[in-house]
């Protein structure tokens, strides 16, 4: 971000970002100086309120409205269920999917409403900006999608009900190397984002672990978000003949390069991780550069298991519309939520966070959610080839 | 060793094609940066938008079902008409206030439009719609696609036009008499208020048109996307000499080629630095830009 640095642009882009850092710090030292725990006022006792922080608006508008819709449908679920004594009331927050609007939900959730517990968000930049106030406050939070290893080193409030992207890049290494047999591998980084550098990483290790070949270091094939001309780059990868290119990026950019690449005659599949799991991928990409390539996400519409048939049904005459990874997610993530709510006995903050964190064996959707000493949790990827219609389930990784 | 000295030739061939069809959105919008500069010397960074503008009239237009040949100049205009209301709502109040003023007025209507933007037509990127068939072209080894070629086409046609209208016309003639003396111009007949309006209508509805090639070429368009290339656009004038038309061409061209050889043969992520730093490098050596000449302050 800051190559592109001129007075212009760090105006528009610094500002948002010094002010998200500046409240985490400032949040920091707070906690530091403090000796005694400092803990939000207790929460309500006649009903369970919930947060939830999510950008239904903005660049990743879609990933935002997908979760709570899930969110609403296991809410439905469990309030016909009837397993718990008292009423789940949601509160759903718009992030924007910016990190200062992130805080500032987490903030207004924990001091004005009395929140039981959060659940939020995706983006993991989003996520690290709330998480730390969450964690002052000891307000458990739980996120259904941030995949980043940093995610719940914030603290022991934090967890989350999806796997991170150490097991997603190996995943990935995995089925290019074994189930493709592919043996020379590329890897194109966007250079901007923390998620596509740590997938890279992992990726790298792993391919060579396992006896493949990686053309040229990690370092050397980059790009930058906002990017859109990517044919000199892609002349640079051709010419290194690889039979399998890794590119752990988000869709935006991943569409533009997925025409170019074809357009130069690159035919070698393309391999990418949960950031290109989104419509807007097949619509940039086009028909005819979208075929053949393939990503590791959380969830698959077309997998056969009974559970998840009958969440796509009632998810398709819920809101008329296939559910994507997000949605899985989220459902999940609230129903994980309303198993520790019943296992919790009383309802302080403190009960909900131990009853979230031994959570074991709960059988989701997208996988058998356990979590984990690190709060993080252990369960299957799924491996998707990208087709002009969607994604198409391709196989099941259990970690 | 002689298959490498091939291949050297063919990709410094591609790294060149790739740098002129870029350069060339770089020159069309610099021209308009240049345009409005050499005539009120207002930096307008709005210009960029101007260009998100003209590449979502186009992506409107085509949706909708118009053809290429109808929604190209559809752009243009709509591009060239919004430049000419924000000239007149938002500059020509501020013009005789000095040269800061009017510099963070245009980075105000510049992230006006950017947040309006993701507002009304929301943040995330729409795929633009293939207004033709695209095909590609094999020179040996050196690929040209058919929307490249559109872009360098379109892109030298216009800077003939945009010549031949500011060097032999009437308006053109009005545009140097008020580019050199605003006040002698008016003494001389001239409304100047008009041909500013002009100046500013002509650079936008050349950034429209770069909007939509760039639509077309990458098949994407956003509301921010004015961010980027209009400031390289600036720098693209700057380089070439700000306020001489051909200069923004020149540098427009050779911030192109640039910084597709950086990538090229070098780091991609040195793609700025290493091209910005050879910009440095020349208006080291030529700090009025590459046409500009060192002119001496008149007392």
């Amino acid at each position: 971000m800051f190559k592109n640095s001129t007075g212009k642009l760090l105006a528009y882009l610094a500002l948002p970002f010094l002010l998200a850092t500046g409240c985490v710090k400032e949040k920091k030292t707070e906690t530091q100086t403090t000796t005694t725990t400092k803990a939000a006022a207790a929460p309500p006792s006649d009903e369970i309120v919930i947060g939830a922080v999510f950008p239904m608006t903005g660049a990743i508008a879609t990933y935002g409205q997908e979760s709570v819709n899930g969110i609403k449908m296991a809410l439905d679920k469990i309030n016909a269920e009837g397993k718990l004594t008292k009423k789940i009331r949601l509160i759903v927050e718009d992030n924007k999917g910016e990190p200062v609007d992130s805080s500032n939900a987490v903030r207004k959730l924990i001091n004005i409403d009395n929140v039981h517990a959060i659940i939020g968000s995706v983006a993991s930049s989003n996520t690290l900006a709330g998480a730390p106030i969450a964690q002052e406050n000891q307000v458990p939070m739980m996120t259904p999608a941030s995949t980043n290893e940093k995610v719940t080193e914030t603290g022991d409030f934090i967890s989350r009900t999806c796997f991170t992207d150490n097991f997603q890049g190996v995943v990935m290494a995995k089925f290019a190397k074994e189930t493709l047999g592919k043996s020379k591998a590329i890897i194109i980084v966007d250079n901007s984002s923390d998620y596509s550098k740590g997938l890279a990483k992992v990726f790298s290790e792993e391919f060579k672990n396992m006896g493949g070949e990686l053309l040229g270091n990690i370092n050397e094939y980059t790009y930058t978000q906002k990017d859109t001309d990517f044919r000199s780059l892609l002349q640079k990868v051709k010419r290194t003949n690889p039979d399998v290119i890794f590119l752990p990026g988000y869709y935006t950019e991943v569409g533009l390069m997925l025409k170019q690449a074809r357009q130069l005659g690159i035919n070698v599949p393309f391999l990418g991780g949960d950031g290109w799991d989104s419509p807007k991928l097949q619509e940039l990409a086009g028909p005819e550069a979208i075929k053949g390539n393939y990503i590791s996400s959380h969830f698959s519409a077309d997998d056969k298991d009974p559970q998840v048939q009958k969440f796509v049904q009632e998810y398709e005459t819920n809101f008329k519309q296939k559910p994507g990874a997000m949605a899985a997610l989220g459902y999940d993530g609230m129903l994980v939520m309303a198993d520790a709510l019943s296992r919790a006995g009383e309802l302080s903050r403190e009960n909900i966070k131990k009853a979230i964190t031994a959570t074991a064996n709960f059988t989701g959707i997208t996988g058998n959610i356990t979590i984990d000493a690190n709060r993080n949790a252990k369960k299957s990827a799924v491996v998707l080839e990208t087709t002009p219609t969607g994604m198409v389930f391709k196989q099941k990784v259990n970690p | 060793m002689s298959e490498n000295v091939t291949y050297f030739f063919y990709d410094l061939f591609q790294y060149l094609v790739n740098g002129l069809a870029q350069g060339s959105i770089y020159a069309l919008i610099a021209l308009g940066y240049t345009m409005v500069y050499g005539i009120i010397k207002l930096i307008n960074f709005a210009h960029g938008e101007f260009y998100m503008i003209g590449a979502f009239i186009g992506f409107y237009c085509l949706v909708s079902g118009m053809p290429l040949w109808m929604a190209f100049p559809a752009a243009m205009i709509g591009a060239g008409l919004v430049a000419v209301l924000v000239e007149k709502i938002v500059y020509r109040p501020i013009r005789h206030a000095g040269r800061i003023p009017a510099l963070i007025t245009a980075l105000g209507t510049s992230l006006l439009f950017q947040y309006l933007g993701q507002g009304v037509i929301g943040a995330d990127p729409k795929a633009f719609p293939s207004a033709i068939a695209e095909k590609t072209y094999m020179l040996g080894e050196v690929i040209i696609t058919r929307t490249q070629i559109i872009i360098m086409v379109v892109t030298f046609a216009l800077m003939v036009i945009l010549y031949w209208l500011v060097n032999h016309t009437k308006t053109g003639k009005a545009m140097r008499a008020t580019s050199f003396n605003m006040n002698a111009a008016e003494l001389m007949g001239i409304n100047t208020n008009k041909i500013i309006s002009f100046t500013f209508f002509i650079g936008a509805a050349l950034a429209g048109a770069a909007g939509v090639l760039v639509g077309m070429y990458y098949n994407t368009a956003e509301p921010m996307m004015g961010l980027i290339p209009g400031l390289k656009a600036f720098i693209a004038a700057v380089l070439g000499g700000i306020g001489i038309i051909p200069g923004a061409v020149i540098g427009g061209l050779v911030l192109g080629v640039a910084e597709n050889l950086v990538v090229g043969f070098w780091i991609s992520t040195y793609r700025d630095a290493i091209a910005f730093a050879i910009l440095i490098l020349i208006l080291l050596i030529k700090p009025a830009g590459i046409l500009g000449k060192n002119r001496k302050e008149k007392v």
